[in-house]
């Protein structure tokens, strides 16, 4: 492998951890398309702050941008306070306008430097390794590698930091702001944290892929466990396997890279989605046939039990008897009488279906349960 | 410069007349959207309708509007399906589900798109256009197929119109009246992802879903009647449509989404500000009247208190005695007072009861009373 090439996957593995981070409290306190929204709008600040220091590569861009993210998310909280507009629809209002803004501005005034729609779009990983950093003539490498870097050091440093806070705040706001943990200013130090990140992710996967690093790892880990920490572990390490798999994709196919990495994102999570012990597709659907079954059980059961002994205990406690009643298909009628048949419940003579002293016991029992 | 502009060319007026469908399908169908509280869903089937353009390409390998349309349909359907079934089966809330589908069927077009570009045909310039918009590709055929999905989206809401109105605002009612509340649901969300698709090759994947919020959010704030708020958000969906479009025609290097979207954003903010009622302008308005009518009240309620302990009621005290009982009686507020003909002064700081005054602070102090005996 390349030395270009290691840089690139290095690059995408840093970013990935970054948004992965983030992502997870995102995710646990409901903001997901907030991330989507800022995203949208550190463009604004990346182009404004160009405009006064005409240098792609100057710190000034990240601080802008980071401000014009907590702007937007600032200028959402005013619009809903207002009461005018509910909370969805001032963030669709707010992000569209910041973004258009700089898209319109990237075209009248800077359609000459490198900062066009398709970059803003869709990100330059692959041009990662021919930017380089050179500090007092030393080559120290591409200059992205450092600056995602330190943007992860940034992320690793304020949830240790802040771990506690963060975490209560997360799960109970209220008890957070009666014990005197300023959630609000958290929550803005927090929106100051994605846009920090979203501005290190934009160059390289640009602005909407940055959403499916960020969303995307948490909400698969989160299908998998319930617990904070192991949700933070898990995320990294979908996000380091969507990105990972997803360059490897990009390599082979020749297609652009940070698409492959978002859609290796949701490869990842439709995986989980349907396989997933707890939350997953194929296991609710077997647990709602095995629950069928047993209800369906006991219901035959108690069935069985109440007309034991009475007049129309021979037309009551039949098979054909099932399928008018209950409205049971002939097929599903036949598969629960051999569920209780296996299971020693009843016995059957031709049509009649008869009580075992089991299947008595476990009927009254079912109806007990029941009252 | 305006009939300069409006002596039209073959393509302005092709261009005219997609912003004026676009603008009138996204503006209806915005309404339901932004008062169903889905102003996002927009944002989600607009991005999940791109991989649809680019499988359609594919498929065709020419750029057929009623082709790529029909993809973006069935991608953005699909998305929408993918939003809900996530929101039942998992524990995940429903802007996680949004983000998800947002991105990762984003990301797919982003790679289908890489991957037609080094394709060798010959067609495929234009495929880029449907990232920001572009007004200047629109063809005559690409209108027909928007004009055909404004028209099946404007007959079925007319069609419709009660039921989606009930859905709207109370589905418990809805399904307690026996209407097929899921499938009238779906319907909606069907009408409401033309609307999207329609409006993608002119404003972009990017920025429709700002065309799905904007226009019912302007509307919104002029009237509390949901004919009417249709009817506006049409009105203003057109209108932004065709400024937008007009301006980013006139001004060659600028795409025609943002345009619109920056023009339909004015209409928002001047809506919110100057509307009637609603408006910030309006309520500041009111609220100072308010004000002014609770100082001049509680003046007269004062004065009576003074006057009930003389045998006449229109006995005149200084401005300073009235001052010393009750909060704040200005100069001013007197002088208000005084224009309504409601106080005299006879002399220089003496103020006292009109006739008219006098019945008033009577009256007043009646409704105090009972309010106060009432609780």
């Amino acid at each position: 492998m390349s030395i270009e090439q290691l840089s690139i996957i290095g690059l995408a593995s840093l970013v990935s951890i970054s948004c992965s981070l983030c992502g997870v409290y995102l995710v646990l306190r409901r903001l997901a398309l907030i991330s989507d929204a800022i995203s949208h709008s550190i463009l604004l600040g990346i182009v404004c702050s160009f405009f006064i220091v005409h240098d792609l590569n100057s710190p000034l861009l990240i601080l802008g941008a980071t401000l014009t993210g907590v702007l937007m998310v600032y200028l959402t909280e005013i619009l809903v306070a207002s009461k005018r507009l509910k909370k969805d629809a001032s963030i669709g209002l707010v992000f569209p306008l910041f973004f258009s803004i700089s898209v319109l501005l990237i075209n009248l005034f800077a359609a000459d430097i490198h900062l066009d729609q398709d970059s803003v779009l869709l990100g330059e990983i692959a041009f990662t390794p021919f930017r380089l950093l050179t500090i007092w003539g030393y080559n120290l490498g591409p200059a992205s590698l450092w600056v995602m870097g330190g943007i992860l050091v940034l992320n690793v440093v304020f949830i240790s930091v802040f771990y506690k806070e963060l975490k209560l705040t997360t799960f109970d706001h209220g008890l957070a702001a009666m014990l005197g943990f300023f959630p609000a200013y958290l929550h803005y130090a927090f929106m100051a944290m994605v846009s920090i990140t979203a501005v290190g992710a934009f160059e390289s996967v640009g602005v909407i892929l940055v959403v499916a690093l960020m969303i995307v790892p948490p909400a698969t880990a989160y299908l998998l466990t319930n617990r904070l920490f192991p949700m933070m572990i898990l995320s990294i390490v979908f996000g380091l396997a969507s990105s990972l798999l997803g360059y490897s994709m990009a390599f082979y196919l020749n297609v652009s890279i940070a698409g492959s990495m978002a859609v290796m994102t949701g490869i990842l999570f439709l995986l989980v989605f349907l396989f997933s012990p707890s939350q997953g597709l194929i296991m609710k659907f077997l647990t709602f046939q095995q629950q069928r079954i047993l209800f369906s059980t006991n219901m035959l059961l108690i069935q069985l039990l109440e007309h034991e002994g009475t007049k129309t205990e021979k037309t009551e406690n039949t098979v054909s008897n099932l399928i008018v009643h209950m409205k049971w298909t002939f097929k599903f009628a036949n598969s629960i009488v051999s569920y209780a048949l296996e299971k020693g419940f009843i016995q059957r003579h031709d049509d009649r279906l008869l009580l075992t002293s089991f299947g008595r016991e476990k009927a009254k029992r079912v109806i007990v349960m029941d009252a | 410069m305006g009939l300069d502009v409006l002596s039209l060319n073959y393509t302005l007026s092709i261009v005219m007349a997609g912003s004026f469908i676009l603008g009138i399908s996204s503006g209806v169908l915005s309404s339901f959207a932004v008062l169903r509280q889905q102003s996002l869903l927009g944002d989600v089937i607009s991005h999940a309708a791109f991989p649809g353009i680019t499988l359609a390409f594919l498929w065709m390998m020419t750029k057929d509007p009623l082709g790529l349309f029909f993809g973006a349909l069935v991608s953005g359907w699909i998305g929408t399906l993918l939003v809900k079934s996530i929101v039942t089966y998992t524990k995940l809330s429903m802007d996680t589900a949004f983000g998800i589908v947002l991105s990762v069927f984003f990301g797919l077009g982003i790679v289908l798109l890489s991957y037609i570009q080094r394709l060798p045909t010959s067609d495929k310039a234009g495929l880029n256009s449907f990232l920001f918009g572009s007004a200047s590709t629109l063809l005559l055929q690409d209108l027909i197929v928007m004009g055909l999905f404004c028209f099946i989206i404007l007959v079925f809401l007319g069609l419709f119109w009660k039921e989606f109105k009930l859905l709207t605002f109370d589905t418990s009612f809805m399904s307690s009246m026996g209407f097929p509340v899921a499938k009238l649901d779906m319907l909606l969300t069907i009408l409401l992802v033309m609307a999207i698709v329609l409006g993608l090759q002119m404003v972009g994947v990017v920025l429709m879903s700002a065309m799905m919020i904007a226009p019912a959010a302007a509307a919104r704030q002029w009237t509390s009647h949901l004919g009417l708020m249709v009817f506006l958000a049409g009105f203003i969906g057109l209108l932004s449509g065709c400024i937008g479009t007009l301006v980013s025609n006139a001004i060659p290097q600028v795409s025609t989404g943002p345009m619109i979207v920056v023009v339909i954003s004015i209409m928002v903010i001047i809506s919110l500000v100057f509307a009637p009622h609603r408006g910030l302008v309006c309520n500041w308005i009111k609220g100072y009247y308010h004000r002014v009518n609770i100082r001049a009240n509680s003046i007269l309620m004062n004065m009576l208190l003074f006057s009930e302990s003389k045998t006449d009621p229109y006995h005149c005290h200084q401005l300073s005695a009235l001052v010393a009982i009750g909060r704040g009686p200005s100069l001013r507020t007197m002088l208000q007072l005084k224009r309504q003909k409601l106080v005299q002064n006879p002399q220089d700081d003496l103020w006292g009861f009109t006739e008219l005054g006098y019945k008033k602070a009577l009256t007043l102090k009646k409704s105090l009373y009972s309010q106060s005996h009432e609780h």
